[in-house]
Parts: structure tokens; sequence; C-alpha cells
């Protein structure tokens, strides 16, 4: 460092004279998170679709039905509505709203409102509108699929639905009520306030959007008129850090309450620091392994059973994927309905080596495109290691996410790694895409399910079984049916979950009841308090 | 970049025989041609950048319309998308219509940010430019005595120091001097602000005026925000000033070295010239030209913005914003980002022709 002996240390020396000497905690009502937002597009309930938009609309916004981030287990709990009821032949659901309940504007928030915001959203057909139209709406029909009179709200489905299946949907954000006068006063055209609506906030949740700078910061402030009372901060700032070692540093210095995305190295590093802890939550996350049916060679089933004892499991999880993710070999995460905690593959090269001598498969070359990430890449070289000790040769291109991703939806990856999340907080959201493909032909184009972009065709009673649980009323009955579908999955399919992901989420000691979302949902501020 | 730069010596520089009798006459049509064409070369250059941005985006395999539907969207959602974007149009026609939307002021929505591309010119430009400005002060302020002295005593101490800050400056990886400025100063002594342009406690509290968070907290006369301020920037600026530094140095002391072993030095030398007289009066004003288009290029490279520091300081920069809208295929973000630096360029390259005017008499 002999830079520092220069004219420019004292240019540096004297400018460090004039700053402050240190730097206060941040005041004890506002909570400031780091975090990499970059991805947020837009803030309207009916069109945000990333994880860091969605963040910030979990807290703007109330649904019908909402988790209670102090009771996750409990799964949705009575919102907006506070009760419900089903009809005889299970086709009609019918919800009480509370009485009482205000939007930021002051506008009280009517069965009229939540009518309105289902029947926005299903018009404006944006990317998360399936969510809602799987019931059989559509831009023709909702106005009077979803109804409201005076103070209930009326929603008409298509099919029996299980009611566990729609109320888990009106969870997610799409389901967020929206203050239609104030948002039809914005609207430009025939956009129903969804210019409007992607800077602004018209919701009745516990903040109020404050100001939000793309790749820089959000600010909320606190709803005093908060139906289940006002959160204890009465700001929430959310600061774009991009760079883990960033988020440290300052979390360590106390510029900061949260950090978000810290890498394994500055985790392992936390854990010891003074002030600091580390909160590991299990998200929705699937990271997986697709094998696609079109390479000849893929598409023999003793290939692909091999794979799946090709990959050293606990050796990634306990080494470069430590503290981000664990073990899973089913599809649907830890913490959802009928989920199977069941992992029956181990790493073991020996059975696998066996597996192909049997089948009389000598070796085999195979090429594939992998996203540039540290987790993606370190995976797929260790796969690589353990496939040539089998005979088999990977080699690896790696490329931009935004590359592999239309190089997977066009059918061209031979081997997918990559990560799944669910859309909503139904074990259908995973189902419906690994286990169902009705037809698994190019033409059919299903660029959103899975299982078509491995060209796996999903056999005809695995398909029906998934359309069959969304029927199904009894829940433990429905639970077991999931179970079901994921022991045939790993028996059969090509498409093979390998972890689930865990977030490791650093706070300043004083910070309680902080809540990422788990795997179900986005993060929720409205119970987080400092204490001394 | 180079036909901007090229301008320098494309203007102006046709000498044409003063005709007796309408010297006056003659002198303002020279001034309204040579302003004709800085205005003919800057629009060509402006196009072909936009050309050149716009063919490589549209080539690269990066689909738009998947970042704005999302890899869950219906086939009938992204072909709505696709149409909406106007992606299915001929190449020159989606061409010709974005130079029509640029001349009237409106560089369309990006899609990375769901914000009007000016806006977010507007948000992110004022950020570089700061940065930058304080980065090149303290190249030039820093760099320019060093090449000088260095050159002047030349294999002395402080030529060895000035080449070993110009090799560190040239070698060292700058998000790794990054990081460790920011675990030294920030981190351990605690003497600087983090990363960020401001603390929590400043921010959103200052008017916004000119962007430049230094003149605009000045402005509102708030001291304790614009110590805050300081504190944040002075530590990234002090990272591109000491990049800024070390090619300037070396610059202006390969510049001196030329001059010094000139014979009109040696001749103010025998005239009994004091040594400072020699160096500062006669040789450094002879390399004050060169040294002008060195410093205007550097401050150029400056304000294309500095990704690499500006994602360590989770700076809000231009070069962040580019480089992200080019990763998600957004080409309005892109294009509107190309045509700030292509004017920044063309901007500093008229100004040094200025400043060239100025130092030296004989180009008029």
């Amino acid at each position: 460092m002999k830079a520092l002996l220069t004219s420019r240390a004292i240019l540096l020396a004297s400018a460090i004279a004039v700053a402050p000497a240190a730097f206060a905690q941040t005041p004890a009502d506002v909570l400031v998170v780091a975090a990499t937002i970059d991805d947020i597009i837009t803030l309207d309930p009916a069109q945000s679709f990333e994880f860091s938009g969605n963040d910030v609309t979990q807290n703007l916004y109330d649904r019908l039905v909402d988790f209670d981030p102090m009771d996750m287990e409990a799964g949705f709990k009575p919102s907006l509505a506070e009760s419900w009821e089903i009809s005889e032949d299970g086709k009609t659901i019918t919800f009480k709203m509370r009485d009482g309940v205000k939007f930021h504007s002051g506008n009280p928030v009517r069965a009229e409102d939540a009518a309105w915001s289902i029947q926005r959203a299903v018009k404006l057909n944006k990317t998360p509108s399936f969510i809602l139209t799987q019931f059989g709406f559509t831009p023709e029909n909702v106005d009077e699929m979803v109804k409201a009179d005076g103070n209930t709200l009326t929603i008409k489905l298509d099919k029996p639905y299980a009611q566990s299946f729609v109320l888990n949907c009106l969870t997610a954000n799409i389901g967020s009520v929206v203050d239609k006068e104030l948002v039809m006063s914005n609207a430009e055209g025939d956009d129903m306030g969804n210019t409007w609506l992607s800077n602004n906030d018209a919701g009745s949740g516990p903040f109020v959007l404050n100001a939000w700078r793309p790749n820089e910061a959000v600010q909320m402030t606190a709803f005093p008129d908060y139906f289940q009372g006002a959160p204890a901060m009465s700001r929430v700032i959310v600061k774009n850090v991009a760079e883990s070692s960033a988020q440290r540093l300052q979390l360590e210095q106390g510029d900061i309450d949260v950090a978000r995305n810290l890498s394994p190295t500055d985790v392992d590093a936390l854990q010891t620091a003074d002030g600091v802890k580390i909160q590991d939550e299990p998200r929705g996350r699937i990271l997986y392994m697709g094998l696609n049916q079109k390479d000849e060679l893929l598409s023999n089933p003793a290939v692909v059973e091999a794979m799946k004892y090709l990959v050293n499991y606990d050796g990634i999880a306990g080494s470069f994927l430590k503290g981000q993710f664990k073990v899973r070999q089913a599809f649907l995460p830890e913490g959802y309905l009928g989920a199977l905690d069941e992992n029956p593959w181990t790493y073991d090269v020996e059975k696998a080596r066996k597996i192909l001598t049997d089948a009389g498969i000598e070796g085999g070359t195979i090429t594939t495109k992998i996203r540039d990430l540290r987790e993606y890449v370190d995976t797929a070289q260790t796969l690589q290691a353990s496939m040539a000790e089998v005979g088999l040769t990977l080699n690896i291109e790696q490329m931009t996410g935004a590359q592999v991703l239309d190089a997977y939806r066009a059918r061209e990856v031979p081997i997918f790694l990559g990560e799944w999340g669910p859309d909503y907080s139904d074990p259908n959201t995973n189902a419906a895409t690994f286990a169902y493909n009705p037809d698994n032909s190019d033409e059919a184009r299903a660029t959103g399910l899975l299982a078509w972009r491995n060209a796996y065709a999903v056999p005809q009673s695995m398909n029906e079984a998934t359309v069959a649980a969304t029927l199904e009323q009894d829940t433990d009955k429905r639970a077991q049916m999931y179970r079901d579908i994921q022991k045939q999955y790993q028996a059969e399919a090509p498409i093979i979950p390998l972890f689930q992901r865990i977030e490791p989420t650093g706070l300043r000691d004083n910070i309680q009841n902080w809540n990422s979302g788990r795997s179900v949902t986005s993060v929720m501020y409205r119970q987080v308090t400092k204490g001394e | 970049m180079s036909s901007a730069a090229d301008l320098n010596t494309g203007t102006g520089r046709g000498k044409t025989p003063p005709e007796p009798g309408g010297h006056r006459a003659a002198a303002t049509r020279r001034k309204a041609r040579r302003i004709g064409g800085v205005l003919l070369s800057l629009l060509l250059t402006m196009l072909g950048l936009l050309l050149v941005t716009f063919v490589i985006g549209r080539v690269m395999p990066i689909d738009p319309v998947l970042k704005v539907v999302g890899d869950r969207a219906t086939q009938a959602q992204y072909d709505a998308a696709y149409q909406a974007m106007g992606l299915d149009r001929p190449l020159y026609v989606q061409f010709a219509g974005y130079v029509g939307e640029v001349l009237t002021g409106d560089f369309g929505r990006s899609i990375s940010t769901g914000q009007m591309v000016i806006d977010d010119i507007r948000r992110v430009f004022p950020a570089t430019l700061e940065l930058a400005t304080l980065g090149t002060l303290i190249g030039v302020f820093a760099g320019v005595p060093l090449g000088v002295i260095a050159a002047a005593r030349r294999g002395g101490i402080v030529d060895q120091v000035a080449r070993v800050v110009a090799l560190v400056g040239y070698s060292m990886p700058i998000f790794w001097l990054g990081l460790m400025g920011l675990l030294i100063f920030y981190g351990i002594l605690g003497w600087v602000g983090g990363p960020g342009r401001q603390g929590i406690i400043y921010d959103g509290m200052v008017p916004k005026v000119t962007g430049l968070l230094l003149v605009d907290t000045l402005v509102a006369g708030d001291w304790g925000a614009f110590k805050d301020a300081f504190s944040h920037i002075i530590l990234p600026a002090s990272l591109l000033g000491y990049f800024s530094l070390a090619y300037i140095s070396r610059m202006t002391r390969s510049f001196m070295l030329e001059q010094l072993s000139a014979e009109y030095i040696t001749t103010a030398r025998v005239k009994g010239l004091s040594e400072s007289a020699v160096i500062w009066r006669h040789a450094f004003r002879n390399i004050s030209i060169p040294l002008v288009t060195v410093i205007a290029l550097s401050f150029g490279s400056l304000l294309e913005g500095s990704v690499l520091t500006e994602i360590i300081f989770s700076w809000p920069g231009l070069g962040q914003y580019i480089t992200k809208a080019l990763l998600a295929g957004d080409m309005n973000a892109v294009l509107g980002g190309t045509v700030v630096v292509g004017t920044s360029f063309v901007a500093l390259n008229l100004l040094s022709d200025i400043l060239y005017r100025v130092l030296d008499p004989r180009s008029e």
C-alpha cells in the first residue's frame, strides 16, 4: 500500500477530518434492510411477480386471507374476510367482509373493492393472473363469477375445487385488495390504473409506500390505522446493496438492521461476530436437475436412474451450498401441505455404474448449458466429476440466466440445473408444473411447464392424479394424494429434485420476530420489533 | 467512441485564405461553417452510435419479452407483450421509429425498472457525474504535480514513488481495492460512510435540485447532510481518483520529459532562469494541450460509470444501470444510456477544443 504515501493521502486525510468519526445505530423505530432489490419492475399487485416486488406489495396490501407472521404453521387465516362459507356443490364461496377497515386513502374497504380487485387482475391478464384464472375466470365471465353484494363477496368456481386450494391462491399477491376509487381516478385509457399503480400504493396493509427509487431503495411508513394495530416500526427502508461483503460490513457497523443476501463466507464470519445473529429460514425454492427426454442418452430410464446416484447430495450441501440449501428430493418444499420428507437417494457411484452396466450403456457425451451462478456451476462441476467416473462425459457451457432460460423454454437444455420457486402457497403450484404435462408435443408450446421443457411425457395416471388432488375437499386425503404423487415421481420421473433453499438472514441482536415469509410467502415487517 | 474523439482534429482546422475587403464577413462565414460542421459530425456520431448499439442489442441472444412477462407467462401473454413492444416489425422500421421518438425527447420505458428511461437517467446520471467529477479532480490535483515532479527529478524518490503508484493503479483489481478501502476506512476505522450515497437519517431529507448531493445539500444549507454525503462519496471518489491519477501522472511525466529535453529548455536554463520557472512557466505550459486531452478522456471514461465501483459501493449510477439493462435485453434503457454517454464524450471534446484555443492562441 505504498500508494497511501502520496499526496492523495494528504487529500484523503483532510477529507476524513471533515467526516463524522462514528456512526450512530439506526433509530429505534426505523427498520433498515439491505437486500438486492434490482428485480422490481412494478409494484402493481396484479402484475408484480418478482421476489423483491412481492416483498414490497405483501406489506402494502391485505388479502381476503393472510398468513399470520407469528403463527405460520396455522396456514392462512381470516384477514379482510372475516369468515366464509362453501356451498353444497362446492362451487361457490361466500366471504363476509370485515367491518371498519380503511385503505391508506381513508376510503373504507368494501366487498366491492375485493370483487373489483379480482376482476381487474383477471382482465389485466398479466403474468400472475393464472393463479386466479385457473378457477375458470376469464376476462369475459369474471364480472359474473365474482360479485359483491353489500357486505358479502361471492366467488363462483367452474369446478368444486378444494377449499384449501382456492384460499391458498388468494394469499398470493395477486389476491391483494386494492382501493377501487383511488385506482380508477388514476386510470389512463383502459389500463385500470396499471401504470399509476406500478409506482404507487392503494392498499390497506400495515405499511404505506413512501418512495421507490429503482435499483436504489424502497421506503415505507407505518399505517397508523392498520386494522390489526399499527406496526412497531414507524419506517422501513430497504436499500439495494448488491455486494454481500458490503451488506456484512454495514451490518457489523450497525448502519443496517437486516442483511438479506449474505454469501456463505460472510454468514460464517458473522456467526461469531458481536451484536449480530443469523436466522435460517427454509424458503420455497427447489434446486432440481432436469434431464431432457429429447436427448437420446438421457431418455434411457437406466441413465435417469443412475443420475440419481451421481449427485453428491451431502457433500454439496455440506460444502459450497452450506447454509444455503439442504437436501430435498421431493418436489414440494418443506412447509407445504402434502410435503414428502423422504430422501431416497444417496451418492453411490458403484450403484450408478452397476445400473448402467446392467443396461449395457458403455458411456456417452452430453453438452449442456449452465447458468453462470456459482451455485449451479459448482454443482455441475461435481456432477461432471462423478459422471466421468462411470464413463459419461459432461461438457458445460456457462451462460447468463436469460440465455439459459431461452434455451430451456425451447427444450434445448439437455441437463438443466436451476431453481423453481412456488407461485402460491398451495401444493398444486409445483405439482402442476413438475407432474403435469397433458401434451408433450413441440406444438403444444407449454413453455410454463417444467415437465414440457424437459420433454417429459407425464404418465396419464399422474396427470389425472394431479388434477384430482385439486378437487379433493378433505384436506387430509388431499395431503396424502400429493405424497403419493411425489413417491411415484421419485420412482420414475427424469426431473430430479435435489435441494431446498435455506435463506440465512443476518440480523442485529435487537431485532425480534423477523420473518422472510418461510417457504410459502414474502417478507412481513409488521410484527418486527426492536429490543434494547 | 473514436469518431467522437476525432472531432477535435476535424473541426475548424480548414484554413480559408482571408479575402481582402470582406475579412469580417469571411470570418463569420467561417465560424458558421465551423459550427455547422460540428453539429453535423455530432449528429452523425450519435446516429452511428445508436445504430451500432441497436444492432448489437437485437442480435444479442437475450429475449427482452421474457423479462417483461416473466418465466411463467403463457404463450398468449408472451405474444401480446411481443407485439406491444413492437418486436414483430422489421428491424429497420423499429430503428427508424426509435430514432423518431428520441428526436421528440421520448426514450421510451425501461423494462427492467418499469420507469420512463428519461426519468431513470435523470436519477442515475447525477450520481455518476458527481462521483466522476470528484474522482477526476482528485486525479488531476494529485496526478499532475506528481507527474511534473517525477519528470523534473527523474530517477529521484518522487519518480520512484510515482512509478509504484501508477503500477499499482494499473494492476490492482478495482473491486479488491474497493473492498479493502471499505474494510479499513469504514469497517475498522469508521472514518467514512458506508455503501450508498447517504446515511439513513438524511435519505430523502434534502430537496432535489441538481441531483448532485454535494450541491443540493449546500443549496439546502444542511451542513450535516453535506458532511454525510461527503463522507459517503469520498472513498469511491478517491478510488476512481487513484486510477485516473495513475494514468494522468504517467502521461504528465512523459509529456514533461519530452519537453525538458527540447532545445528551448536548454536555452532557458542557459539564460539563467530558475528551475521552477523553467519547469512551470516554459515546459508545463507547452504540455497543457495534450494534458487537457488526457484529462478529458479520463473524465469521459469515468462518466460511463464504473460498474464495479458502483456495485461495491451500492452507488446507483449509470454504469450499473446500463449493465443491468444490457443483461436484461432492455434496449430502451441501453440506448438511452448510450446517448447520454455519447453526448458527454462529444461535449467533453468540444470543451477541450475550446480550452485549446484558450491555452494556445496560435490555434485561432
